[in-house]
């Protein structure tokens, strides 16, 4: 829990799960703790948690064992965190993407087939484009986006990571 | 529900007072104006049970309240209205927020239903003062006044102490309370004041173990009033402590084993006791730049042993190997009956570090025209009783105090540490004096930083506040001037103050005592005076123009690079 070493340990992607109220101006003092310590958010999700009045932010960004212990005792400092839970392993990591291709009447066919494959909803068809939603982990999204891109990606939207621990 | 038949209505602000005098307030520094008229009116109501110290801006409020809160060890109030009056407060709230001080910031806000609309005097204080408090509210509802209030004590004070602001609109002051709601619970706070056992354990065995232990005291220790446990851990096992600029007054610095300050301009035998050390007991201390110099080399031969209430603060900015969550006071009370008092522990190393610390008393009674800064504190120290209390401003006098003022009671020596805020020193003097009536209270300032507050001598003057403002007047910003000869090779750009004002004749414009002093044997008989008068003496000291505060270690060098100073041993105890 505490550094005992001064040797920078290497950065990677870690996620934060925060359970705090749900009170005014809190997401101002959550962010701006990030932004004075100068660390740096990769995303950020808001919702409600199964109790009144109680919130959930999810983080994830990059950063070493030092940085992220850190982070995590001065989130806890905040007064309305209740709670600061590492979720960087362990834990079933999704995120849900929304992305607008081009599609032709040739291309839609196959654009409609790279989506079934991937196990994605279309939501939305018609002459020049076509709606996907997907759910996975971010690396399944990269891929797929990847995969799309040939045919052109007018718009794209995604929530960023939610997270969970797993229960064993 | 009978209770509810025989409800006596109640203003807003009559709810915000009974909620200070319910938490112990018994003075508030302060300031009027528009958005707090109605706060102020009803001060007139509670003049039997709160005074309120009229300052003459808004910024000598808050570090009143903030050394009136260093000295007593509880929550200092100030009160600003909206705007211009909460932004002037800004700077001490800050000051407050660095040196760990509860500080109770309370504001007046345009009402509720204009909020938001840029109304007359509106800043979004909220946003403003949430990177330098530990935490703030707004006031929304006047059935909340009560729970918000008492909240922003509970927060300010437990754990590590800090400022709390509150915002309150005018409406919400004029409003009926119609329904008090209880004092709400605060789920996410819950400090860990007692320290683990096992660690403690860990701790004391560690301890026994060292061959050169060494004790870093920080603010903590006085924050905790943890001074009696940490004298009887020194003098048990024969540890030297070592103190930092905040902890400075923690113990008696005419003690054998009492090191002095550490860091930049810390006194040798601090910085290379802790050089030399193989373990370190670090209390209530966060290891700032000042202190550790370059922190790869700082203490490189030693193991640490950390206890602080803040969690964040341990392994901050050095690696710890022992961290203790815990309040000083506790967690030394829990150590010292599981170690077992051996009095000839340590005495090599501690007769060594004894010895030093005697060569390192140097010589500073100077005797020199124009004044030496030194001889100043040299007469002062002569003329301090135990209780008296001593506040400085910020820069190079702020440093030969630190350096060779002895204290010798806890909670005597107040300054601006982490801030460094020029200006602290005369309003944080009134405070003390409000605080401490019986106490004579001494503020050694500089030209520079008295002249940023020197409005505040009207409130000395009209509220009968008697204090003794000693002016280091060597008529440049001397600390800068100092970098500027020793860093940027004596291109002095923006230092020079010349002699503006005559301090000795602004003390007599605004009625008080004012007393030129050019000659060193003046100094004592000067000091004398001032402490016999019923009002405050304004000293205006004329020093030495070109004198700097040595020894000193450039930013983030090491503890053994430190130029200067008496003692000219370099880098190495022994």
């Amino acid at each position: 829990m505490y550094s005992t070493s001064s040797q920078k340990s290497e950065k990677k992607r870690r996620i934060l799960g925060i359970v705090l109220e749900d009170k005014t101006g809190v997401l101002e003092r959550l962010t701006g703790l990030f932004v004075r310590r100068g660390f740096n958010i990769e995303t950020i999700i808001v919702g409600k948690t199964s109790k009144h009045k109680i919130a959930h932010i999810i983080i994830s960004l990059d950063a070493d064992d030092k940085t992220i212990e850190q982070i995590e005792k001065q989130v806890y400092k905040i007064i309305e965190v209740l709670k600061v839970v590492d979720l960087s392993e362990n834990s079933v990591v999704r995120e849900h993407c929304l992305v607008k291709v081009n599609s032709t009447d040739k291309t839609r066919a196959d654009i409609q087939n790279f989506a079934s494959l991937h196990k994605a909803n279309v939501l939305e068809v018609n002459h020049e484009s076509i709606i996907i939603e997907l759910v996975g982990s971010p690396e399944k999204i990269d891929h797929f986006l990847e995969i799309i891109s040939p045919f052109g990606i007018k718009d794209m939207s995604r929530t960023g990571i939610n997270a969970m621990p797993r229960s064993n | 529900m009978i209770r509810e038949w025989f409800v006596v209505k109640m203003r807003g602000t009559e709810a915000i007072l009974n909620s200070l005098v319910a938490n112990k307030t018994k003075h508030i520094f302060g300031f009027p104006g528009g958005s707090i008229i109605p706060i102020f009116d009803e001060l007139l109501n509670y003049e039997d049970r709160i005074r309120h110290v009229l300052v003459r801006h808004e910024q000598g409020a808050a570090h009143a309240a903030d050394a009136y809160a260093r000295v007593l060890g509880k929550a200092g109030v100030c009160l600003a209205t909206s705007g211009p009056g909460a932004t002037n407060l800004v700077t001490g709230i800050m000051t407050a927020y660095m040196d760990s001080s509860p500080l109770i910031a309370l504001a007046g806000n345009v009402p509720t239903t204009l909020l938001g609309n840029d109304a007359f005097q509106e800043t979004d204080m909220v946003g403003v003062t949430m990177p330098i408090t530990k935490h703030n509210f707004q006031i929304r509802d006047p059935n909340e006044i009560n729970s918000i209030i008492s909240n922003a004590f509970t927060i300010a004070t437990k754990g590590r102490p800090g400022p709390v602001f509150v915002d309150i609109p005018k409406d919400m002051q004029l409003k009926e309370v119609t329904k008090e709601k209880p004092v709400e619970k605060i789920l996410g706070f819950n400090p860990n004041l007692k320290g683990h056992p096992e660690q403690v354990k860990r701790a004391a065995k560690m301890i026994l173990e060292a061959e050169r232990p060494v004790i870093i005291a920080g603010g903590g220790v006085l924050i905790s009033n943890a001074s009696n446990e940490l004298a009887k851990l020194v003098e048990s096992f024969n540890i030297p402590v070592v103190t930092t600029f905040m902890g400075k007054s923690c113990i008696d610095e005419n003690h054998p084993l009492c090191l002095g300050m550490l860091g930049m301009h810390g006194r040798k035998a601090a910085n290379y006791a802790v050089a030399e050390a193989d373990v370190i007991l670090s209390i209530g201390c966060r290891f700032s730049d000042r202190i550790t110099g370059d922190v790869k080399t700082f203490a490189e031969k030693a193991k640490l042993i950390q206890i602080d209430v803040d969690s964040a603060e341990i392994g901050k900015n050095i690696p710890v190997e022992l961290p203790i969550v815990g309040d000083a006071k506790n967690v030394l009370s829990e150590l010292l009956p599981i170690m077992k008092i051996n009095s000839q522990k340590n005495s090599a190393w501690s007769e060594k570090i004894k010895k030093f610390n005697k060569e390192c008393n140097c010589h500073f009674d100077y005797s020199s025209h124009p004044i030496d800064p030194r001889k100043i504190i040299f007469e002062l120290n002569k003329a301090l009783k135990e209780t008296d209390i001593v506040t400085t401003g910020t820069g190079q006098h702020q440093m030969f105090a630190a350096h060779f003022l002895k204290m010798r009671k806890p909670k005597t020596f107040i300054s601006s540490g982490g801030a460094g805020t020029m200006g602290f020193g005369f309003p944080a003097s009134i405070g003390a004096k409000v605080a401490k009536p019986d106490s004579e209270v001494f503020n050694i300032d500089g030209d520079g930083s008295f002249a940023m507050v020197i409005q505040e001598l009207a409130t000395c003057k009209e509220e009968n506040i008697k204090t003794t403002q000693l002016i280091f007047n060597n008529s440049y910003l001397g600390m800068v001037r100092q970098w500027q000869e020793i860093f940027q090779n004596k291109r002095y750009s923006g230092v020079h103050l010349k002699r503006t004002p005559d301090f000795a004749k602004v003390a007599d414009a605004y009625g008080l005592k004012g007393i030129s002093v050019e000659r060193e044997s003046q100094i004592s008989k000067s000091i004398a005076e001032a402490i016999k008068s019923d009002e405050t003496a304004v000293l205006d000291i004329l020093v030495k123009e070109e004198s700097n505060i040595l020894p000193m270690f450039a930013a983030g060098t090491r503890h053994s690079d430190m130029f200067g100073g008496c003692v000219q041993t370099k880098g190495v105890l022994f």
